[in-house]
């Protein structure tokens, strides 16, 4: 095991961050933390990469103790905050120089490893970090975090404030990265994305909801989901919430689902509530599970 | 060590690197030393005089072109009844109103004395106090003059006058000069307050921008990204140093009686114990702004009590105990003594010492209040 966290709960004065925490990372697997912001995933990083020292409860990194090993937690990881966190006016070559030093080691020795991602920012080796766009930003935050070749990568919402192109790029390079070996755990707000972990743990409020694969998490969902549209969205979500038999309803894109609570639940049916009440351009079809609609159901 | 010189090498170029650092760290130095030096004088002068003289005598004249012959004195006008003077006084435009009154000369041969009215603006105490002085040093001397040439002519018989006559000799500053007594004073001020504010907000700005927290789950030790940090800022304040002293040599002529070394070592201490502040300041703050209101509050209370601008001597018994808290002062006082007296090690090695526990103290308080986990 990778990373094991066992009953870890902190709390900020009388606000409870996270609350009893318990999940496994396997060694070389990539691991996600899905929950929105405030859910308490930046306080788990920050407890495993030892900058916060839990109230209760243990975990081991790379097997090191994230309180008594410390020390060897920090030659061993490497994290990426979600804040762009270099130094922005030192060049793109300085930062990386800067970090591979402290860490005892030189840019070549791990070359093989970040070829793949600074090859990319190569050409603005000169530049100040400042001076870099987001996604630039990012592939060096992530070059400095694995300059020392980690065994295990921590990265917290790193596609946080990225474009769609680059999140999924950035992606891509996470598998990369896992085919090398490395253990990664990440935490994004984005449900799209989770589908891309091997498992995924759903946190909430400081609590964890439910740990699987993505797939299982959709599978196992014992609901069946609806596409409704209509002309006008607004009205269409306040006569859906006056529907005797309604269970849920929420805006999902251009569609809203809308989930009944009938098992002989009849589309037809809803079909003629919703002409009774002057909607018009109706649709009702089934549609499939996804990430999210587990989350809003827990 | 290899990891201490490449954090010094980055903050040397994050220093650089900040357009607005340079012209902080020699410009501002230079012009501050050039316009305080100048302006912060403890000399009152052009102090505006006028006089009510009911008399009209060649005893109250002469009394007055005694005031004119001052320097200190810009005698304004005259006026002829007190109300309309202290009209004037009212509006500011006078500072002094001396009142000769009717029959002056006549009661001084008379009766052998007469009385004069003196009136000062005393909206600045200070300056009314110095006013005074120099008011009553004219007075005095009018008096014994003419005293003694009444004397003379008045008696039948003739007296030697007998006088006792002081000339003071100012030790270690001849002429009085202010400057050479201020320049080294401003000097400590400037490299004590640009290393603080450098230091102190130096690491608050690894906090807000984050680096601070990608540094902290790094291998770093604790000393080495203290000492990386800060060593660039001792540097810099002896450059600051250098920099002061070469202008109070070549622009001021400040005289250097002693051995530079000496400021040097003391300095080079010194420092210390202000980049142990900047760095206890940093711990215990979260912003820049926090980091720079803090520093600011320190240094006006440390300026104000180290004998800068006024005398230590003159302070009440709580406050001189205060001072010997007080860095700067052991600063002002050692530039000062080497500077103008020539002291030699022997005599500052009071200070020096007491410098150096305050360094260790200081600096273990910010060593320890440092904290890569929280």
């Amino acid at each position: 095991m990778s990373i094991i966290v066992q009953n870890i709960s902190k709390s900020y004065n009388d606000i409870k961050a996270v609350e009893n925490i318990s999940f496994e990372v396997k060694e070389g697997e990539l691991f996600g933390l899905i929950g929105p912001d405030g859910a308490g995933k930046t306080t788990i990083f920050r407890i495993l990469t030892t900058l916060l020292l839990s109230n209760e409860g243990s975990a081991t990194v790379a097997d090191f103790d994230v309180v008594k090993d410390y020390k060897s937690i920090r030659n061993s990881v490497g994290y990426m905050p979600g804040k762009f966190s270099l130094y922005q006016d030192l060049t793109v070559e300085e930062n990386l120089t800067f970090f591979a030093t402290i860490f005892g080691t030189t840019i070549e020795e791990n070359y093989d490893l970040i070829k793949d991602i600074y090859i990319q920012i190569e050409p603005f080796k000169k530049r100040r970090a400042g001076a870099l766009s987001g996604g630039m930003k990012q592939k060096l935050a992530l070059c400095c975090a694995l300059i020392h070749k980690p065994k295990v990568l921590f990265l917290d919402e790193p596609t946080t404030g990225v474009d769609p192109v680059s999140r999924k790029e950035f992606w891509e390079m996470l598998k990369q990265l896992q085919k090398k070996g490395i253990t990664i755990l990440v935490s994004t707000p984005y449900m799209d994305e989770a589908a891309m972990c091997d498992r995924i743990a759903l946190i909430q409020k400081g609590k964890i909801l439910k740990i699987d694969s993505p797939e299982n998490v959709t599978k196992k969902y014992d609901k069946i989901i609806y596409d409704i549209r209509a002309k006008d969205t607004y009205q269409l979500i306040q006569d859906l919430k006056h529907y005797p038999s309604q269970y849920s309803v929420f805006a999902f894109g251009e569609y809203l689902h809308y989930i009944d609570k009938k098992q002989n639940f009849n589309s037809t049916e809803l079909l003629t509530y919703l002409q009774n009440k002057n909607h018009t351009e109706i649709e009702i079809h089934i549609s499939n599970p996804t990430i999210e609609d587990v989350f809003m159901d827990l | 060590m290899k990891t201490i010189l490449f954090i010094i090498q980055k903050e040397f170029r994050q220093i650089f690197r900040n357009k607005a650092m340079l012209p902080i760290i020699f410009v501002l130095p230079l012009l501050q030393l050039l316009i305080l030096s100048n302006a912060a004088s403890f000399e009152v002068k052009n102090i505006q005089f006028s006089y009510i003289d009911s008399d009209h005598s060649a005893a109250s004249r002469k009394l007055i072109t005694n005031f004119k012959a001052s320097s200190y004195f810009k005698v304004i006008q005259s006026f002829n009844s007190k109300t309309e003077a202290n009209h004037e006084m009212q509006k500011g435009k006078v500072d002094v109103i001396l009142e000769i009154p009717n029959h002056f000369e006549r009661n001084l041969i008379k009766e052998k004395k007469s009385s004069l009215s003196v009136s000062i603006n005393a909206i600045d105490g200070a300056a009314a106090g110095i006013e005074n002085v120099y008011i009553t040093q004219i007075i005095t001397a009018f008096n014994q003059n003419i005293q003694t040439n009444l004397f003379q002519y008045n008696e039948a018989t003739y007296v030697q006058p007998q006088n006792i006559v002081t000339i003071p000799s100012f030790w270690y500053n001849n002429t009085l000069n202010y400057k050479t007594f201020m320049v080294p004073g401003i000097l400590v001020l400037l490299v004590t307050m640009l290393t603080l504010f450098l230091s102190s907000m130096n690491i608050v700005r690894e906090k807000e921008m984050g680096t601070l927290e990608q540094i902290n789950v790094t291998p770093i030790k604790k000393y080495q990204f203290i000492i990386g940090k800060l060593f660039p800022f001792w540097v810099l304040g002896l450059v600051i140093l250098t920099v002061g002293l070469l202008i109070a040599k070549l622009i001021f002529n400040v005289p250097i009686l002693g051995n530079i070394g000496l400021i040097y070592l003391f300095t080079s201490v010194y420092l210390f114990v202000i980049l142990g502040i900047g760095l206890f300041i940093s711990n215990h703050t979260e912003t820049q702004q926090q980091a720079m209101f803090i520093a600011w509050f320190f240094t006006v209370i440390f300026i104000l009590m180290s004998g800068l601008f006024t005398p230590i001597e003159s302070m009440p018994q709580w406050a001189q105990n205060v001072t010997l808290f007080n860095p700067i002062r052991y600063f002002v006082e050692i530039i000062r003594m080497v500077m103008l007296k020539g002291a030699t090690f022997l005599d500052i090695s009071f200070q020096f010492f007491i410098i150096v526990l305050y360094a260790f103290i200081l600096n273990g308080l910010a060593v320890l209040s440092y904290k890569k986990v929280n």
